[in-house]
């Protein structure tokens, strides 16, 4: 393939079959954990023994975004949103809504059936209808095992516009007028990043995409290697171009093996029709792209500790200077983006940087994902224009609180970032409004608290996720996460003095200001910013010897309520620790010293009568 | 050279662009603290105890000065209040996780930390409390023990074992705060193939890392009335051991060691340079027979213990090219054990053969097989230059105002050839002296071999002897051994005789010399100091060349018979084994 | 990290096929990872003589590579059995008596923690609280629960693994 003529041709010819037929879309996303593959073979099955096989096409696609409501089915046309379905409810869908082209109502997500007038389109539903997808734009609608559907939605049009008519520093030149920032996590300005790459005199460069993502809770860039994973290949190809490099690296955790496994169709696709590798369009442009896998260590999200670990060695930041940019990659000039950040450049390419500018906020413009999860109705992926408020992600889009609880605050950034407490819902999520609370965008993990959720445990937890993870090499990170960790600990077993409090303080700038590398430098703000906003809750541990939200096990006591027990023993019976005491049908008594604080007499009460605090 | 003006403290100075801060600092007359950071080894910026303000727009950036770079216009602080505090806490969760018996502590006095929490005035060790290492001591080396107890992970040793030497036995294993220094598997280092080098103990900061000592078995040696207890010392150790009594690098103080070596009660104070003129005689001769028979070529010498085990390790195949000399460590254990018992009239079961030495290796190369020329070991103890320092204070020596003494006869007597065997090229220098000489028959009119001298990893070099070119080539460290290795393997090598040495600049730098701290060796070229001392001891001896060694003489004419002869074999001449790499 | 336990049972053709990878890629640069998730692939594990084979075939030394493995979390240096066990050790199955439940475990299946039976059936590991106090003492066969336990339902709980 050549010219601009015969890509379009190939586009028209996709778009004409995919809209030829009925599409059934079935994420296989996050979606496979609920059963999403047994979905989609009973889709295969009925719609082959209905005979309508040459009629409907059933598509795995990548995240649609609601997985709590998975595993979730889209019918096209009309966008008919089916949720939570099982293999089970196949057959009638087939039969009355392929066959007899009446959508099952009873399947459908509730919301689009509010109305008993109209079905409303997926698109039209509160938690889709405030989103815009540019990074997720093809995830869910797409079969990413098929680069023509890639190539149907634009795909590598921006790869050949770049090649046949702009000049490499053009490119970099839109990718600094754009005003993207990169989506990893620090919002380093990626057109400076190019810029700096394309700047180097030493050869070979390379290209790399950083797809290690780690946070917990946080899987953005899952969804789209595995959703789209041609956008990458395309982006990473025009980075090539932009700065002089003719290798990239795709460095994907090896917990995605779907991703993996995409991946390499897709570079093997791409290679078929000519737009990566050996001449790319005919232009004498060459560019190849490897997968490396990681191995488990959170660390190599960092640039320079996963080049360090793509080298063959144990994932260990290093200095810097010297930058990546001059030396990276086997000591060589690299260029280093997340999956997120290359999955908005085929669009900044093709619709310009003026375009993706209006979208968003001054400092950080066009959109940002955010993976929702914790005390919150619809978790999931959510992409909004950067600036959108918090109170919209969480309650507009995500429907509030399960059971009408009270939100209490959001962590964003996972274990590098911090709290947002109720009083800064409204703060705006871009990246200088974020920091400027104490918090940071990350890597778009949101988790939801409510008032069920200790603050100390929380910092507990994210900080033992960093002494894990951390790889050992500086004492700031090494020694003083674990003494950060130990202070936290006598915490939460209300074992502290107000002195501890102060070295945990101590500890906190310190690090932050003593560690190598962005792993050790963030990892205290949990702590810091549950700190800032919290400080009470620490101070009830140590000083009150008291959990106020119920959580840390030390500090809580069960207690029963005398005039509620009926002396039924259940509780007496199942507690490990033969810490109840008291005859059938008398009220019982927990020996405060023998309980373990496990719980299990409270779930097993069936007159409420146990209560903790 | 692009020069960048910067100021320290206030103090203006102008570097060369790519020096570090804590260069520039230093140019400035301003000491940053450091303790991972060992110039041209470790530079990883991992403990982050030499952190130093730069003053920025947006305010005041905490930076490691090891790494940063200087910049034009750069102004440095090094001694503000959040600088000193950012140290001490640094010093401080090292010191919670870190094993704190100073007092009985090999390094105590000598210890970097140690020295940094003095300099820091540090009042609470015990500052941050928590969980804490304390593994077994790994004693599984003939050579040394590793302590992790007192292991501060600055990773020294690690990169001396896996950057320059290039053997990597040891390295860091597991993550975060569980990480170790160790060795595969959680063996011990006497389960692989460590050459015995010592180079990491010479670059550890703390106690962790030290030779298995000696000083208690020597002592009860000399104690015992039965034993006659001789010594012998190495070239190197003249040039190091004042070192540890506070005279300046490079001092050679031969007489006073002698002094104090008779103060302890040794009964005889032999000189290994003796030894060492004995081994050039071997050598010297081997190499002549080997061109003139066309035997393998090149030879390479067999004096550095550390060397001839990396060689049976990594280049089993290529055991051939070893001269078959035993080490002058060896050579003079084996005529004291031979020769000097024989004349004596003591029973070589009686005689403790002690030798003092700046390398570790030689406490293995005294078990190795072939080491017997009596029938009994022909030497007992090795004692390291630090162990004999440790000695010559535990005696309550005054080592300072001891007067100047000589070695004993008839083993006693060196020539300056012999001396420069403790530097990088010493041993082709003196070689050639003698070999030149029987190949031309004539006397070389200056027995000076500039070429192989000074402190280059690699020095070759080409000589017209007899009409013949000699290519000759000298390397030290067995990183550079390896480069040497791989062109003799692949059968382009030009040389006809290798010197190698396993310690970067020869044996004044081996793993059994003072400790130099960091904040000294990072400025100042140590094991060139120490040779220098060297060159001004051969130049001090009227007699420089092996053959003209009157004792040395004297030996052929009364035991030996000729260089290369039957006895010779039997007490000088050794075999080697290959070994594999583990 | 628990030194190795298991003899290493890796065949000729698994030794062949790790040769064929090491000589595959050994030539590129940063092969070290690869060649040993491949090696994992092959053995399912990282034992010192796979180790051993990579650092011959490709002159990494040993301990490199054993600092790698140590490294990441999902290199395995002990081989896992078909069946997982493990055993609850939190607090409230611990004074329920699941370390009773464990010493039997160690004692009939002969292994300690992380280690393996040698007919690679079962493999041991303790674990913290499931959530499941009320079932104290509390152990995992794979993906299945066992509560209320004692040392004589053992036999019969693993007679049902084959």
């Amino acid at each position: 393939m050549k010219t601009l003529e015969e890509l379009l041709k190939l586009k028209a010819e996709a778009q004409a079959a995919m809209a030829q037929k009925t599409r059934v879309l079935v994420c296989c996303g996050g979606c496979t954990s609920s059963g999403s593959l047994k979905v989609t073979a009973a889709f295969e099955k009925e719609i082959a023994a209905a005979g309508l096989a040459d009629k409907v096409q059933v598509v795995k696609t990548g995240c649609m975004g609601l997985c709590s409501q998975g595993p979730i089915v889209v019918i096209q046309p009309g966008n008919i949103f089916y949720s939570h379905i099982d293999e089970l409810k196949v057959g009638k869908i087939v039969n009355e809504h392929l066959m007899g082209g009446k959508p099952v109502k009873e399947f459908l997500y509730p919301e689009t059936v509010a109305d008993p007038d109209k079905i409303l389109a997926m698109a039209e539903t509160n938690f889709y209808k405030k989103q815009l997808c540019l990074a997720l734009r093809n995830c869910g609608h797409i079969s990413p095992l098929h680069i023509e559907e890639y190539i149907a939605r634009d795909g590598y049009e921006a790869l050949w516009r770049c090649l046949n008519e702009k000049k490499p520093e053009e490119i970099v030149q839109t990718m600094i007028d754009s005003g993207l920032r990169g989506r990893g996590g620090a919002g380093f300005p990626t057109g400076k990043k190019w810029l700096l790459a394309a700047q180097q005199k030493e050869t070979p460069k390379y290209v790399i995409c950083n797809a290690d993502e780690g946070d917990p809770g946080a899987f953005m860039d899952r969804s789209v290697l595995e959703g789209d994973p041609h956008v990458i290949l395309e982006a990473m190809t025009i980075a090539g171009y932009a700065t002089g490099s003719h290798h990239g690296y795709i460095y994907v955790r090896a917990e995605y093996p779907i991703a993996v496994q995409r991946l390499e169709i897709a570079i093997d696709q791409a290679h078929k029709l000519g737009v990566l590798g050996k001449n790319i369009f005919e232009t004498g442009f060459d560019f190849d792209i490897e997968l490396r896998l990681g191995a488990g260590a959170f660390v190599c999200g960092e640039g320079s500790a996963l080049m360090t670990s793509i080298e063959g060695n144990r994932g260990e930041p290093r200095q810097k200077p010297p930058r990546s940019a001059e030396k990276g990659l086997f000591q060589k000039p690299s260029l280093l983006n997340n999956v997120e950040t290359y999955a908005n450049i085929p669009q900044i390419i093709l619709k310009g940087a003026d375009w993706f500018k209006a979208i968003g906020t001054e400092g950080s413009t066009g959109t940002k994902v955010f993976a929702v999860g914790g005390k919150i109705n619809n978790t999931g992926l959510v992409e909004v224009p950067m600036g959108t408020t918090l109170r919209e992600v969480v309650y507009d889009i995500c429907g509030g609180i399960p059971g009408g609880g009270k939100f209490k605050a959001a962590q964003t950034g996972g274990p590098s970032g911090g709290c947002i407490p109720a009083d800064h819902l409204d703060v705006k999520m871009d990246f200088d409004s974020l920091k400027k609370i104490g918090s940071m965008m990350g890597s778009g993990g949101l988790i939801v608290m409510d008032e069920h959720t200790c603050m100390v445990d929380i910092a507990k937890f994210f900080l033992e996720f960093t002494v894990d993870e951390s790889c050992g090499k500086c004492v700031p990170c090494r020694i003083g996460t674990r003494r950060m960790l130990d202070i936290l600990n006598k915490i939460t077993m209300g074992q502290a003095t107000m002195e501890d409090l102060d070295k945990l303080e101590e500890l906190c700038s310190h690090i932050q200001q003593n560690s190598l590398c962005g792993l050790g430098q963030s990892a205290p703000n949990p702590v810091v910013s549950t700190l800032k906003y919290f400080r009470d809750e620490y101070i009830a541990h140590i000083v009150d010897k008291r959990c106020p939200a119920g959580v840390c096990k030390k500090l809580v006591r069960y207690t029963i309520d005398k005039t509620k027990c009926k002396g039924c023993t259940m509780c007496a019976r199942n507690c490990p620790a033969v810490a109840i005491s008291g005859s059938i049908r008398q009220p019982h008594e927990i020996d405060q010293v023998k309980c373990l604080k496990c719980g299990a007499c409270m779930s097993n009460c069936k007159f409420g009568a146990i209560s903790k605090g | 050279m692009d020069m960048v003006n910067l100021k320290v403290n206030g103090i203006s100075v102008s570097v060369p662009k790519g020096t570090k801060i804590v260069a520039a600092a230093h140019e400035a007359g301003v000491k940053v603290p450091t303790l991972c950071y060992l110039k041209g080894v470790n530079e990883i910026a991992s403990c982050r105890i030499c952190m130093v303000e730069v003053v920025g727009p947006r305010g005041n950036s905490l930076v490691p000065a090891c790494a940063q770079p200087v910049k034009e216009g750069m102004e440095v602080l090094t001694n503000t209040p959040r600088v000193l505090d950012a140290r001490r806490r640094t010093l401080q969760l090292i010191l919670s996780d870190h094993n704190k018996k100073c007092l009985s502590c090999v390094r105590n006095g000598k210890c970097e930390l140690q020295e940094l929490c003095h300099e820091m005035n540090m009042d609470d060790e015990d500052h941050f409390k928590g969980a804490q290492h304390l593994p077994p001591v790994d004693d599984s080396a003939v050579h040394m023990d590793r302590d992790n107890s007192k292991c501060i992970l600055c990773r020294r040793c690690v990169s001396m074992c896996t950057n320059i030497q290039q053997i990597g036995v040891i390295g860091a294993n597991n993550r975060g705060f569980n990480t170790q220094i160790g060795c595969a598997f959680e063996r011990g280092l006497g389960e692989t193939s460590c050459v015995s080098c010592g180079q990491c103990i010479a670059v550890c900061p703390t106690g962790a890392l030290y030779e298995k000592s000696y000083i208690d078995e020597v002592l009860a040696a000399i104690a015992d009335p039965k034993k006659h207890v001789v010594v012998q010392t190495a070239p190197s150790v003249r040039v190091g051991l004042g070192e540890e009594f506070g005279y300046p690098i490079g001092t050679d103080v031969e007489g006073k060691m002698a002094a104090a070596l008779r103060r302890i009660g040794f009964d005889k104070v032999f000189d290994t340079d003796f030894g060492a003129d004995l081994t050039i005689m071997e050598e010297a001769n081997e190499f002549v027979e080997r061109v003139k028979t066309g035997g393998v070529l090149p030879m390479i010498t067999s004096c550095s213990p550390g060397w001839v085990k990396y060689c049976e390790h990594y280049y089993p195949d290529q055991l051939a090219h070893l001269s078959t000399c035993k080490s002058p460590q060896q050579m003079q254990g084996a005529v004291t054990k031979t020769y000097y018992a024989k004349k004596a009239g003591i029973d070589p079961k009686d005689i403790v053969s002690v030798s003092v030495m700046p390398c570790t290796a030689k406490k293995f190369e005294i078990g190795r097989d072939g080491q017997e020329a009596a029938g009994v070991k022909d030497v007992d103890y090795v004692l390291t230059t630090r162990e004999l320092a440790r000695m010559i204070k535990r005696v309550g020596l005054d080592f300072r105002s001891l007067p100047d003494e000589t070695f004993d006869d008839p083993i006693g007597e060196s020539t300056g050839a012999a001396v420069i065997f403790g530097a990088t090229g010493g041993v082709m220098e003196a070689a050639l002296r003698t070999a030149v000489e029987t190949l031309t028959g004539e006397t070389l009119a200056r027995p000076e071999f500039h070429e192989v001298r000074g402190q280059e990893g690699i020095k070759e070099a080409t000589y017209n002897v007899a009409g013949m070119e000699v290519k000759v080539a000298v390397a030290s460290s067995t990183g550079n051994a390896r480069k040497i290795m791989d062109q003799i393997r692949a059968g382009t090598a030009p040389w006809h005789f290798v010197e190698i040495m396993c310690c970067p600049g020869g044996c004044v730098n081996g793993g059994g010399q003072p400790q130099v701290p960091a904040s000294i060796r990072n400025f100042v070229n140590v094991p060139k100091l120490r040779a220098d001392a060297l060159y001004r001891n051969n130049e001090a001896k009227t007699i420089r060349k092996s053959h003209e060694n009157p004792s040395i003489k004297k030996i052929y004419a009364d035991f030996l018979g000729k260089p290369g002869s039957e006895t010779a074999h039997h007490v000088l001449h050794t075999h080697y084994v290959p070994r594999e790499v583990c | 990290m628990k030194s190795q336990t298991l003899p290493f049972t890796g065949t000729p053709e698994q030794a062949a096929e790790l040769q064929k990878v090491i000589a595959e890629l050994k030539d590129q640069p940063g092969a070290l990872m690869p060649i040993m998730q491949k090696a994992q692939g092959i053995y399912g594990y990282l034992p010192i003589e796979v180790q051993k084979m990579i650092a011959d075939g490709t002159g990494i030394p040993i301990e490199k590579i054993y600092g790698v493995s140590t490294f990441y979390a999902q290199f395995n240096l002990q081989p896992k059995g078909k069946y997982r066990i493990s055993v609850c050790l939190g607090t409230a199955c611990y004074v329920k008596g699941g370390d009773k439940i464990w010493d039997a475990l160690r004692k009939k299946l002969g292994i300690g923690e992380g280690e393996c039976t040698s007919d690679r059936k079962f493999s041991l590991d303790s674990c913290r609280c499931i959530g499941a106090c009320g079932m104290a003492p509390v152990m995992m066969i794979n993906d299945d629960v066992y509560g209320r336990l004692t040392v004589d339902q053992l036999d019969g709980i693993l007679a049902k693994y084959n």
